[in-house]
C-alpha cells in the first residue's frame, strides 16, 4: 500500500480542522447542561481516541518488527507512539480543563479512565526514557517493540485492575446501545474525530520523512567522511 | 528436560553468587525494614489498619525494585550476558533462571518484612500472604524482563523504576484490594495477570538480549 502524499494529507487536515471547528461553535447545539463548556467534548474525545490509535498504530508496528522485520518498522513504531504522547498530553489538558468546570476538579481519582489514561501515559513516557539511555541499532529496536507490546496488553489489565474497585463518574457516550447524542451532535463529532485522525496522519508521515531524511544525511556524511 | 535443567543450572548460579558475595538480600532486608519504620511515622497517629497495608505494598515493590536493580549487574559488569546469550540454549531460560532466583530473594525479604509488619503495625492474614505470594510472581516476571532492558542502557538504575513502575501498578491495585477489601476476585486477578505477563515476557525475552 503506497502511503498517501503528504501536501494532500496536510490540505485534508486543515479542510477538516477547519470544518470541525466551525461546526463546534456553530452548528452544534448547546448543552442544556453544562452550556458552552461542552463543547470542550467536541475536541476531549477525540484527541483523547487518537491518542489510543497512535498507541495501538505503534504497538502493532512494533509487532510486525518482531515479526516479519522490515525496514524502517521500528522508526514508525516510535513516531506513532510519540505522537501518541503528545496527543495523550493534550487529552489530559482538556480533560483536566473541562473536569474543573463541570465537576470543579482538576482530576478525579474516582475516575476509571483518568486514572487508566495516566498509567498509560506514565507507560509511554518511559519508552522514551529506554529509547534515549539505550545506543542505536538493532538490540535498541527490539528493546523498544517489547516494551511499546507491554503497552497494549497493559491496557485491558490495567482497565480491568481499576474497574474491579470503582465506580465512576465520566460521562459514558458510548454504551452497548449506540451513542448517546443527537444527530448534529454525532455529525460535528465524526468530523471533529476525522479531522485529529487526519492530522495524526499527517504529523506521523511529516516526522517519519523528517526522521529518514536525517538518516539519509548521516550515510552521506559518513561516507564523505 | 533439557530446558529445566538448564534454568535451574542458572538459577543455581545467580543463588550461588549470592550466597558468597551476599550483597542483594541483606540491602533487601535492610531495606524493607527502615522503610516500614519511616512508614511509621510517616502515618498519622490514629490511621487505621487499611492504610498501613497500603504501605506495605510500598514497601515490597521498592523492595522488589531494588533487588531488580542488581539483578542484571554481575553479567553486564563482568560482560556474562554475551556469553549466556552464545550459550546453546535457549533465551527465554535466561529469564526463567533469573525469575527464580529474584523470586528467591524477594521472599527471603518478605520473610522478614511481613511479620516485621505484624510486629510494628497490625497482623497479617492470610489473604494478604497468598496475595503477596502471587504479586511476586508478576513483580519478577516483569521486573526482570526490564531490569533486563535497563542495564543495557546508559541510564541503569535511574531508568529500572520509570520503566517498572506503570506495569507494577496492576499489581498494586490487585494486592491492596486482596488485603485490605473483599479478596476473592483480586487473588483471581493477580493469577490473571501473572498469567499474561508471565508468558509474554517468557516470549519476548529473548528478543530483549539478541542483538539483531
Amino acid at each position: 500500500m503506497k502511503p498517501i502524499s503528504l501536501p494532500v494529507l496536510a490540505g485534508a487536515a486543515t479542510v477538516l480542522m477547519a470544518a470541525a471547528i466551525s461546526l463546534v461553535f456553530f452548528y452544534a447545539p448547546t448543552d442544556a447542561d453544562q452550556g458552552l463548556s461542552q463543547r470542550i467534548f467536541y475536541f476531549h474525545v477525540p484527541i483523547a481516541l487518537t491518542a489510543y490509535v497512535c498507541f495501538a498504530w505503534g504497538a502493532w508496528k512494533a509487532l510486525l518488527h518482531l515479526w516479519k522485520r522490515p525496514e524502517g518498522a521500528d522508526l514508525e513504531s516510535y513516531v506513532a507512539i510519540h505522537l501518541g504522547v503528545i496527543f495523550g498530553s493534550l487529552t489530559l489538558l482538556t480533560g483536566s480543563i473541562w473536569a474543573k468546570i463541570s465537576w470543579g476538579v482538576w482530576w478525579a481519582w474516582s475516575d476509571n479512565q483518568l486514572v487508566l489514561f495516566l498509567v498509560l501515559f506514565l507507560f509511554y513516557c518511559a519508552y522514551f526514557m529506554l529509547r534515549y539511555s539505550v545506543d542505536p541499532g538493532p538490540a535498541r529496536a527490539n528493546m523498544c517493540a517489547v516494551y511499546a507490546l507491554f503497552g497494549v496488553v497493559l491496557i485491558p489489565v490495567s482497565f480491568l485492575a481499576i474497574r474491579l474497585s470503582r465506580s465512576f463518574i465520566h460521562p459514558v457516550v458510548f454504551t452497548s446501545q449506540g451513542p448517546q447524542m443527537t444527530g448534529t451532535q454525532f455529525l460535528t463529532f465524526c468530523v471533529s474525530l476525522a479531522a485529529m485522525l487526519t492530522l495524526f496522519a499527517t504529523f506521523y508521515q511529516l516526522e517519519l520523512a523528517g526522521k529518514r531524511l536525517d538518516a539519509h544525511l548521516r550515510e552521506l556524511r559518513e561516507l564523505l567522511a | 528436560m533439557n530446558y529445566l535443567a538448564d534454568v535451574a543450572a542458572l538459577a543455581r548460579k545467580d543463588l550461588l553468587l549470592e550466597l558468597r558475595a551476599k550483597e542483594t538480600v541483606p540491602a533487601m532486608l535492610l531495606f524493607v525494614l527502615a522503610t516500614l519504620t519511616v512508614f511509621h511515622f510517616a502515618l498519622p497517629r490514629g490511621a487505621g489498619h487499611v492504610a498501613a497495608l497500603g504501605l506495605l505494598w510500598v514497601a515490597l515493590v521498592f523492595t522488589a525494585l531494588l533487588g531488580l536493580t542488581r539483578a542484571f549487574v554481575p553479567e553486564r559488569e563482568q560482560g556474562l550476558m554475551d556469553a549466556l546469550v552464545l550459550a546453546p540454549c535457549d533465551r527465554s531460560a535466561i529469564w526463567l533462571g533469573k525469575v527464580l532466583a529474584v523470586l528467591a530473594f524477594l521472599g527471603l525479604a518478605e520473610l522478614v518484612a511481613l511479620p516485621a509488619f505484624s510486629a510494628f503495625f497490625s497482623a497479617v492474614d492470610g489473604r494478604t500472604v497468598a496475595a503477596v505470594a502471587l504479586a511476586d510472581v508478576g513483580i519478577c516476571a516483569v521486573g526482570t524482563l526490564t531490569g533486563a532492558m535497563a542495564v543495557a542502557g546508559r541510564a541503569r538504575e535511574l531508568i529500572l523504576p520509570l520503566l517498572f513502575l506503570p506495569l507494577a501498578i496492576p499489581i498494586v491495585v490487585g494486592g491492596v484490594g486482596a488485603s485490605a477489601g473483599a479478596g476473592g476476585r483480586y487473588l483471581g486477578f493477580l493469577v490473571l495477570y501473572d498469567a499474561v505477563f508471565g508468558l509474554l515476557a517468557w516470549a519476548s525475552f529473548e528478543y530483549v538480549v539478541s542483538e539483531t
